[in-house]
C-alpha cells in the first residue's frame, strides 16, 4: 500500500504530463501482481467499494477524536478524506478518554511501530484467498508473484481492495478502521481516497494507459496504447494476463468481451501544401459536426456507447444506447437536436454540453434535449470487420446500417459535392447550420487506421474567431514556467454605472512563443497593481495595459462568469502591444457571435 | 504570587517586571533575552541582549556587529540573577544556538520555550524537558493532523527522486536558518557526498554552522557559472540545489531547466498547501513539534499551567482542557513571519 500511497502523492503535486507517464509506468514495472493491477483499476476509474460511503468515515472518526478537535481540523484542512487520514491515531492520544502518555526519549514514528497483531492476521489470510476476480473471462493461465504483504508489515493495496470487495456494507466500516490503523498517514489518504471513489489526481483513464504502453512497449514491439484500449473492456482487475503480455511472459489476451471499443482514425489539420492534393475523384469531402465523436457498438445485444478515447458513456445517454438497432459498429457525432418532419435538426454545442458529465440522467432533460448520431464511418457490419476495406466501401455499408435503423436517431452525414477547391473553400466558409466547424476531406481508397496517420484524412477548420482583449490578471505557471507569470485571464469593455470597464471573458496559457513568454512576464511585473497569492493584477487602464488578439473556436453563454459568455479553446494569437487598451473590443461583439438558439 | 507577576504578555513581548527584561521582544527594548536567532524571534535594536554564543553570533552575522548594544552570553544549565529573578537557559533543539529559558523567584518557575522540537537534529543540542509551574509553548503545528513522518524518510523521498528524475535540478525550498542546514546534514548522514548548490542567501549562514563544528559537506554557490560545469551536460542536471523558498518563485530559479521544486517543511503534510505553491515534491522536515510532540511534553513536563504562544491556540488549549490541564492562548502577535 505504502508505494500505491507514495505513487497517488507524486502524481497529484506532478504538474508534467510525461512525468506522470514515466512514474506510472515505473510503479508498473517496480510492483508485484496482484498489486499493480487494483492500482491501475483505481487509476482508470475502474475500481468501485460498495461497502463504503463518506457518511460512514465521518462516523468512525468521530469514535476516535473529539469532535472539536475534528473541526478545527477539517476547517483548516478542507478535505475529507485528507484531514481523517491525518488526525487518525492508532495509538488513541487524542481521544477523550484516554490519558497522555508518557514521552519515551526518542519518539518511535508511527509507521514503524507496527500495526497491532489482530489487523496484521486479518489482512494475510485475506489477502492469500484467490480472488473471485481474477482471470474471469479469459483463457489461458495466469501467473502470479508472492504476496509482498507477508515480507511487511502494512497491508499490500491488494489485501485492501480485496477485503473491502468481499465485505458488506455491515462490516466495511469494521475493516476499513483496521486498515486505517495499520497504515501511515499516507497510506490511509490513499485508502479514502480509493474507497470514497474519484482519486481526482490529475491523471485520465487516457494517460495512465498510456503509461501502461510505455511500460509495455520494452517486452512488446510497436506496442501502441490502441492496442490496450481495443483490449480494454474484456479486462477485469487485477489485469493478470494483461500485465503477463506486456512483460513478455505470455500470449496477448484474447478479448472474449462484446461490443469491445475500437481504437479511431483521427484527421491531420490541412496545410496549405497539402491543398494541391484534394481532387474530388481522390477525396471526399463531409461537414465537421461539432459535437462529440463517438462509436456506438451494437454486437449480438451488448450496446455500447464509447468516446474517441473509449470512455464508455452509455450511462449519459440511455436514449442513443436504445436506439442502437444495428449489428456492427460505426463512428459518428453526437449531437443533440429536434426532430423536424423525417430529418433531425441539429442543436448548438451548449445544448450538448448540457448533457455531457452527467451520472444519470433525467427523463425530463432526455426529452428536452434528444440525442442522436450523425454517422459517417463503419467499423463493423454485422459480424464483418470492415476496417481494411476502403472508404468507398465503408460509405456504402454505413448508408446500409443506417437505413436499417428504424428509431430515428441515427442519421448519415451528408456528403459535400465539389469541383474544385476553390467550391470547397467556399462552402467552408459558409456552411448551411452554425453547429458545422469546418470540412473533412477522406480519402476513397482509405483504410480504417487507428492513430493519426498523415495523409488519407485531413481536417479543414473554419478559422477561428478573433477578439481583442486586455490582459487584467496574471498568474505563475507551473513546472518549467514557474518563474514565469504565463497564465492570463484577459477582458473586453462593458458600459458599467461608472462608464465603460474590463469585464474578463476568458483565461489562455498558451499560444505565445518562449520569447514573447519573457516579454509579457516582464509587462506583469513592471505593471503589477495587486497580489493575490500566485496571481498578479496588472494595470489595465484605457490608456496603460496590454492587448492580446485571443482566438478561439465558439462562444457558450454562461452564467458562471461576470460576462455572461464562455470561450472555447481560447488562445492567445498575437500580441498587440502596438494598440492602446481602449481600443480593444467590446462585449457587444461577442454577444453577436452567440446564435439566438444558443441558450 | 502569581504567575503573571513573574511573565506577562504585553505588544513588545513577554515581560519579567521582577528582572526588567522582555523575552523575545518583537519591538526594541532595553532588555532583552532571546531564545534563538530566527528573525521573528531575534531582532536588532535592543539595548542589552543576553542569548546563547551561538544564537548571538547568528545575530551578528545577520544584522551586523552593532545589533544591539551590548552582549551576554548565556551558558546552557547555569543560574544567572537578574534583578529580583533567576534565570536559567536550556536546549530547545529547534536550531543551532536555541534555548528555552526558564524564569524563576520566589519558589515559582516559569519556562519560556521559544520555538522546540523533541526528534534528533545533528545540528542542534536536543530538547531538555524542565519541570516548571507554567510552561509557555508555541503551537506552530497545534492540529491534530499535523504529525511529522521520520525525516529520514522525507530525505529518502528527495534521493528516490534524483534517481527517478536524474536529468531534472531539485531544488529544496528550505529556511535559510536552521532548516537548510539540518537537510544538507541529513543528505550527508544518508551518504549524499556530491556537491550541493546553495543561493546566495544560505552561504554566510553555512559557513557559519561548519565553523561551528557541523560538518555540511563540500557546497557551492549555485552561479550560472557553477551550473556549467555541474555534473550533468545539462546545468544542474541531476544536482541538489537548496535556496529559501521565496527563490524558487523568482527569476533567480530560471537558470535551472525543468527543476524539480520541493520544499522541506512540517506545512508540506498538507496537500493542498503543497499544490498552491507549485511543490512538486513536498518534504515534512520541520524544526517543530507536532501534534503528538506537543502534547506529550505537556504531558511530560505536567505542569500547573500552560500559556500558549502563537500558532494554533485554540485546539492546544483543548486538548489541555480535555486532558484536566488549565491552558490559556497568549494571543501573541508578531511571531511565526519565519516559523517554517
Amino acid at each position: 500500500m505504502q508505494d500505491f500511497a507514495a505513487l497517488l502523492d507524486r502524481l497529484i503535486l506532478t504538474p508534467s504530463r510525461n512525468a506522470k507517464l514515466r512514474l506510472m509506468a515505473e510503479y508498473f514495472r517496480t510492483t508485484p501482481d496482484p498489486d499493480r493491477g487494483w492500482a491501475l483499476a483505481a487509476l482508470t476509474g475502474s475500481l468501485d467499494v460498495p461497502a463504503v460511503k463518506p457518511a460512514m468515515l465521518r462516523a468512525l472518526v468521530a469514535e476516535r477524536i473529539d469532535e472539536v478537535l475534528f473541526a478545527y481540523s477539517y476547517d483548516y484542512v478542507g478535505d475529507l478524506a485528507e484531514t481523517i487520514a491525518l488526525v487518525w491515531d492508532e495509538g488513541g492520544v487524542i481521544s477523550r478518554s484516554s490519558e497522555p502518555v508518557p514521552l519515551s526519549p526518542t519518539l518511535p514514528h508511527k509507521g514503524e511501530e507496527g500495526a497491532p497483531a489482530g489487523v496484521l492476521d486479518v489482512s494475510i489470510t485475506e489477502s492469500r484467498k484467490p480472488s473471485p476476480l481474477v482471470g474471469e473471462g479469459w483463457v489461458g493461465g495466469t501467473t502470479s508473484t508472492p504476496d509482498a504483504s507477508l515480507k511487511t508489515n502494512t497491508p499490500s493495496l491488494s489485501a485492501i481492495v480485496e477485503t473491502l470487495l468481499a465485505s458488506s456494507r455491515a462490516d466495511g466500516p469494521r475493516r476499513v478502521a483496521a486498515f486505517l490503523d495499520a497504515l501511515d498517514a499516507e497510506g490511509r489518504w490513499a485508502l479514502l481516497k480509493l474507497v470514497t471513489g474519484g482519486l481526482r489526481i490529475g491523471v485520465s483513464a487516457r494517460l495512465a494507459k498510456q503509461s501502461l504502453a510505455d511500460f509495455g512497449k520494452e517486452n512488446v514491439e510497436g506496442l501502441l496504447v490502441n492496442e490496450i484500449e481495443e483490449l480494454w473492456h474484456g479486462l477485469k482487475p487485477p489485469y493478470l494476463p494483461l500485465f503477463a503480455w506486456l512483460e513478455g511472459r505470455a500470449e496477448k489476451p484474447i478479448s472474449s468481451a462484446r461490443a469491445p471499443f475500437r481504437p479511431v482514425m483521427l484527421a491531420q489539420p490541412i496545410e496549405e501544401t497539402d491543398l494541391p492534393r484534394i481532387d474530388p475523384e481522390i477525396y471526399a469531402a463531409e461537414w465537421k459536426w461539432d459535437g462529440i465523436r463517438v462509436q456506438a457498438v451494437s454486437d449480438q445485444g451488448v450496446r455500447r456507447l464509447y468516446t474517441r478515447t473509449g470512455e464508455d458513456i452509455g450511462d449519459t445517454f440511455p436514449d442513443m444506447l436504445e436506439a442502437l438497432d444495428f449489428d456492427g459498429a460505426i463512428d459518428g457525432e453526437l449531437l443533440v437536436g429536434r426532430r423536424e418532419g423525417e430529418a433531425i435538426q441539429p442543436g448548438s454545442f451548449s445544448e450538448l454540453q448540457q448533457r455531457l458529465n452527467r451520472k444519470t440522467v433525467s427523463g425530463k432533460l432526455i426529452a428536452s434535449h434528444p440525442a442522436f448520431i450523425r454517422a459517417y464511418d463503419c467499423l463493423v457490419d454485422g459480424m464483418d470487420d470492415v476496417r481494411a476495406l476502403p472508404f468507398r466501401e465503408r460509405r456504402m455499408r454505413l448508408e446500409g446500417l443506417v437505413a436499417g435503423s428504424l428509431a430515428s436517431r441515427i442519421d448519415l452525414s451528408p456528403l459535400v459535392a465539389y469541383e474544385t477547391t476553390d467550391e470547397l473553400m467556399e462552402k467552408r466558409s459558409l456552411p448551411p447550420v452554425p453547429v458545422i466547424e469546418g470540412l473533412m476531406l477522406k480519402r476513397w481508397d482509405s483504410v480504417y487506421e487507428p492513430g493519426r496517420p498523415k495523409g488519407p484524412w485531413f481536417k479543414w477548420k473554419r478559422d477561428p474567431y478573433t477578439v481583442d482583449a486586455v490582459l487584467m490578471y496574471a498568474q505563475r505557471g507551473h513546472g518549467k514556467r514557474s518563474s514565469f507569470y504565463s497564465d492570463y485571464t484577459f477582458g473586453v469593455w462593458k458600459t458599467g454605472e461608472g462608464g465603460d470597464e474590463l469585464v474578463p471573458v476568458g483565461k489562455a496559457y498558451f499560444g505565445f512563443t518562449d520569447e514573447e513568454l519573457v516579454e509579457i512576464d516582464r509587462f506583469v511585473r513592471r505593471n503589477t497593481l495587486n497580489r493575490f497569492g500566485p496571481v498578479r493584477e496588472v494595470t489595465h487602464s484605457a490608456a496603460t495595459g496590454l492587448v492580446f488578439e485571443v482566438a478561439f473556436e465558439g462562444l457558450n453563454r454562461s452564467t458562471r462568469h461576470k460576462s455572461g459568455v464562455a470561450m472555447r479553446f481560447p488562445r492567445i494569437s498575437r500580441l498587440r502591444w502596438d494598440k492602446p487598451p481602449a481600443e480593444a473590443d467590446r462585449i457587444e461583439t461577442l454577444e453577436g457571435l452567440l446564435g439566438p438558439d444558443a441558450g | 504570587m502569581r504567575p503573571s507577576d513573574l511573565l506577562s504578555p504585553v505588544p513588545e513581548g513577554l515581560y519579567c517586571p521582577l528582572g526588567g527584561f522582555h523575552i523575545d521582544p518583537v519591538r526594541p527594548v532595553a532588555r532583552a533575552l532571546i531564545t534563538h536567532g530566527h528573525s521573528d524571534h531575534a531582532r536588532p535594536g535592543h539595548g542589552a541582549v543576553m542569548a546563547t554564543r551561538e544564537t548571538l553570533k547568528i545575530m551578528a552575522e545577520r544584522y551586523g556587529p552593532d545589533f544591539a548594544g551590548s552582549e551576554t552570553v548565556a551558558r546552557f544549565g547555569e543560574v544567572v540573577t537578574i534583578g529580583d529573578v533567576t534565570v536559567r537557559f536550556h536546549p530547545a533543539g529547534h536550531v543551532l544556538g536555541s534555548a528555552q529559558i526558564a524564569v524563576e523567584a520566589k519558589g515559582m518557575r516559569i519556562v519560556a520555550s521559544g520555538d522546540y522540537k523533541r526528534r534528533r537534529d545533528p545540528t542542534c543540542a536536543p530538547f531538555e524537558p524542565v519541570k516548571c509551574d507554567v510552561f509557555i509553548t508555541e503551537a506552530t503545528f497545534g492540529l491534530p493532523v499535523f504529525r511529522h513522518p521520520d525525516d529520514g524518510h522525507e530525505i529518502g523521498k528527495l534521493l528516490a527522486s534524483l534517481a527517478a528524475f536524474p536529468e531534472r535540478a531539485h531544488l529544496v525550498g528550505a529556511y535559510a536558518l536552521g532548516k537548510a542546514q539540518r537537510v544538507i546534514k541529513r543528505l550527508r548522514e544518508e551518504g549524499y557526498d556530491r556537491t550541493i548548490y546553495i543561493h546566495g542567501a544560505l552561504e554566510r549562514l553555512c559557513r557559519l554552522y561548519q565553523e561551528e563544528g557541523i560538518d555540511l559537506g563540500p557546497l557551492e554557490a549555485a552561479t550560472v557559472e557553477a551550473g556549467r560545469k555541474s555534473a550533468g551536460n545539462t546545468d544542474f542536471a541531476g544536482a541538489i540545489v537548496v535556496g529559501p523558498p521565496s527563490a524558487f518563485a523568482d527569476r533567480w530559479a530560471r537558470r535551472f531547466p525543468d527543476p524539480v521544486s520541493c520544499f522541506a517543511s512540517g506545512w508540506m503534510s498538507i496537500r493542498q498547501r503543497a499544490k498552491q505553491r507549485g511543490v512538486e515534491l513536498p518534504l515534512i522536515i520541520s524544526d517543530h513539534c507536532d501534534w503528538a510532540e506537543l502534547t506529550q511534553t505537556i504531558a511530560e513536563i505536567a505542569p500547573a499551567e500552560v500559556w500558549v504562544t502563537h500558532g494554533r491556540e485554540e485546539a492546544l488549549v483543548r486538548w489541555c482542557e480535555l486532558a484536566g490541564i488549565r491552558a490559556r492562548p497568549l494571543h501573541m502577535v508578531g511571531y511565526e513571519d519565519e516559523a517554517e
